[in-house]
């Protein structure tokens, strides 16, 4: 099992899908991971909007997004980065997995994507991935009330 | 120990959050809520300035066996309230693993209908290895809710079993569902979570025993000694068949007496005060540093008391706690100071009668 660091309360992670496709078995297989891993995991069917992602992840405050595509979605995950930020959601990490051909992976890290696991990455890999990014996005959070703004 | 704060340390930055909470901002309620979980020094400053503002909603409570459609239902339940322009707040707690502490919180799945609308807020909350159907931060959870001025609150249990009884004072109405073919009449006259519900629910109508299963519990109604007048409602939460009798129902108990109401936030209160009070205790027996207090721990390990007896010892030590160590001569057993004569050291062996549990 993974060595990565855990949250308490445990790390709140948003696994879901925008888009078209429906493939959602590998999102179910990392939801487990992720729950095994000590996380709280929420979870949506496919066929989500970017608004709708948005709204979750607003109310549940989730510390990092997964978003599984196996058809292209990961195309429009650009836009929910994008979307995120602009609900002052800049801190939470979004990370990438399924498809994601080689040459459209600088894009997404371009667009402020944290990790893009592919076929064959291993669970630790996916959990110790997931966890750094939930950490940073933690402790940006708690450095907000820190700050003494009038 | 957490630093506590009095009013004027609280940080800046969190009363403008609370601030934006009592406006009705769903990312500040949601930030909040997040600190409450966290507990400690952040959760206590929002607690004070929440303050008595929080509380008008009303809270339904939906409880009920795992997979009776609670989340479903109150999926209608929500479509139906937002028809009439209301605003909501769900808190859909769901179990943690007792494994990994880990959890997937899947309420939401089936709460579909509302993924864009602002008028319907959603927390998920992992139970945490709460018994009792809810989580130790709820009674918080509603007043944040209810200060950021949602009109309703909509509080969902994990899957509960028989003796969940928790949310009876969480909610100020309870709404049971039940589903067919679950048991037979006996489950019906059994003790627990049907004693507590204001309305229950037969869900999945459509089934063909649903109509027993209703005609078993408004039997079991009739048998009971405090002949409480709760409805039995028939509901398809998926086709929405029943769901405008529930919230009739709803609204018809949500009407409380202002008596009754204080009465049920007295209560809430008190159990607020027992969770931080036994908090409290815990903190400091575990960071006790007294002699006085390793005899009660060693009486324990040898047998001499049993665990109630040498808790009750241990907690006449923090109210009594050892005056400064006086300048004289160490005792001659344990090497330290002693304690002065009186009454305060405890004796060196517990009688061999054990008081009776809960004495």
């Amino acid at each position: 099992m993974t060595t990565a660091p855990r949250l308490d309360p445990p790390a709140r992670v948003l696994v879901t899908k925008i888009g078209l496709d429906g493939h959602d078995r590998g999102s179910r297989i990392v939801a487990a991971f992720l729950r095994d891993a000590g996380m709280d995991v929420i979870y949506t069917p496919p066929w989500q909007s970017i608004a709708a992602v948005v709204k979750l992840a607003t109310e549940e405050d989730v510390d990092a997004i997964g978003v599984s595509s196996l058809a292209t979605d990961h195309l429009i995950v650009p836009q929910l980065v994008a979307a995120l930020r602009e609900a002052g959601l800049a801190h939470v990490g979004v990370v990438v997995g399924g498809i994601v051909p080689a040459d459209e992976q600088p894009a997404l890290v371009a667009a402020g994507v944290g990790a893009i696991f592919g076929p064959g990455a291993s669970r630790d890999a996916i959990v110790a991935g997931v966890a750094a990014l939930a950490a940073d996005a933690r402790a940006a959070r708690d450095a907000e009330l820190r700050e003494q703004t009038p | 120990m957490d630093a506590r704060w009095s009013s004027p340390d609280i940080p800046p930055a969190l009363v403008a959050l609370v601030d934006r909470l009592r406006r009705g901002e769903a990312a500040a309620l949601a930030r909040c809520l997040s600190l409450v979980e966290q507990g400690g020094a952040h959760a206590d400053a929002i607690g004070r300035l929440i303050g008595a503002a929080s509380g008008r909603a009303i809270v339904v409570g939906f409880t009920g066996p795992p997979g009776a459609g609670k989340s479903t239902l109150i999926d209608a339940f929500v479509g139906h309230v937002r028809a009439g322009g209301r605003t909501v707040a769900v808190a859909a707690v769901d179990p943690s693993s007792p494994i990994s502490g880990g959890s997937v919180l899947g309420d939401r799945i089936r709460m579909q209908r509302h993924t864009e609308d602002p008028g319907v807020f959603i927390r998920s909350i992992a139970s945490r290895g709460h018994v009792g159907g809810l989580t130790e931060t709820i009674h918080r959870v509603l007043d944040l809710m209810g200060a950021s001025g949602r009109d309703l609150i909509v509080l969902e249990t994990v899957g509960a079993g028989q003796s969940e009884v928790e949310i009876a004072e969480a909610a100020d109405v309870c709404v049971v569902v039940n589903a067919p073919g679950l048991g037979d009449e006996v489950q019906a006259l059994k003790a627990g979570i049907l004693e507590i519900a204001d309305i229950l629910v037969v869900n999945k109508a459509d089934l063909p025993s649903a109509r027993r299963t209703a005609d078993q519990l408004r039997a079991m109604l009739t048998l009971r000694a405090d002949a409480r007048d709760t409805p039995v409602i028939e509901t398809i939460a998926t086709s929405g068949a029943g769901v405008a009798a529930l919230a009739a129902a709803v609204e018809a108990r949500a009407e409380l007496p202002a008596e009754q109401k204080r009465a049920r936030r007295l209560r809430r209160v008190r159990r607020l005060i027992a969770q931080a009070a036994g908090r409290a205790i815990r903190d400091r027996i575990l960071g006790l540093d007294d002699p006085r207090s390793d005899a009660a721990l060693e009486a324990a390990l040898e047998g001499r008391c049993g665990v109630a007896e040498a808790a009750e010892r241990v907690l006449r030590l923090l109210a009594y706690p050892a005056p400064p160590a006086p300048a004289g001569a160490p005792s001659p057993v344990t090497g330290r100071p002693d304690a002065p004569p009186g009454e305060r050291s405890p004796p060196p062996s517990c009688p061999s009668v054990i008081p009776p549990y809960g004495k």
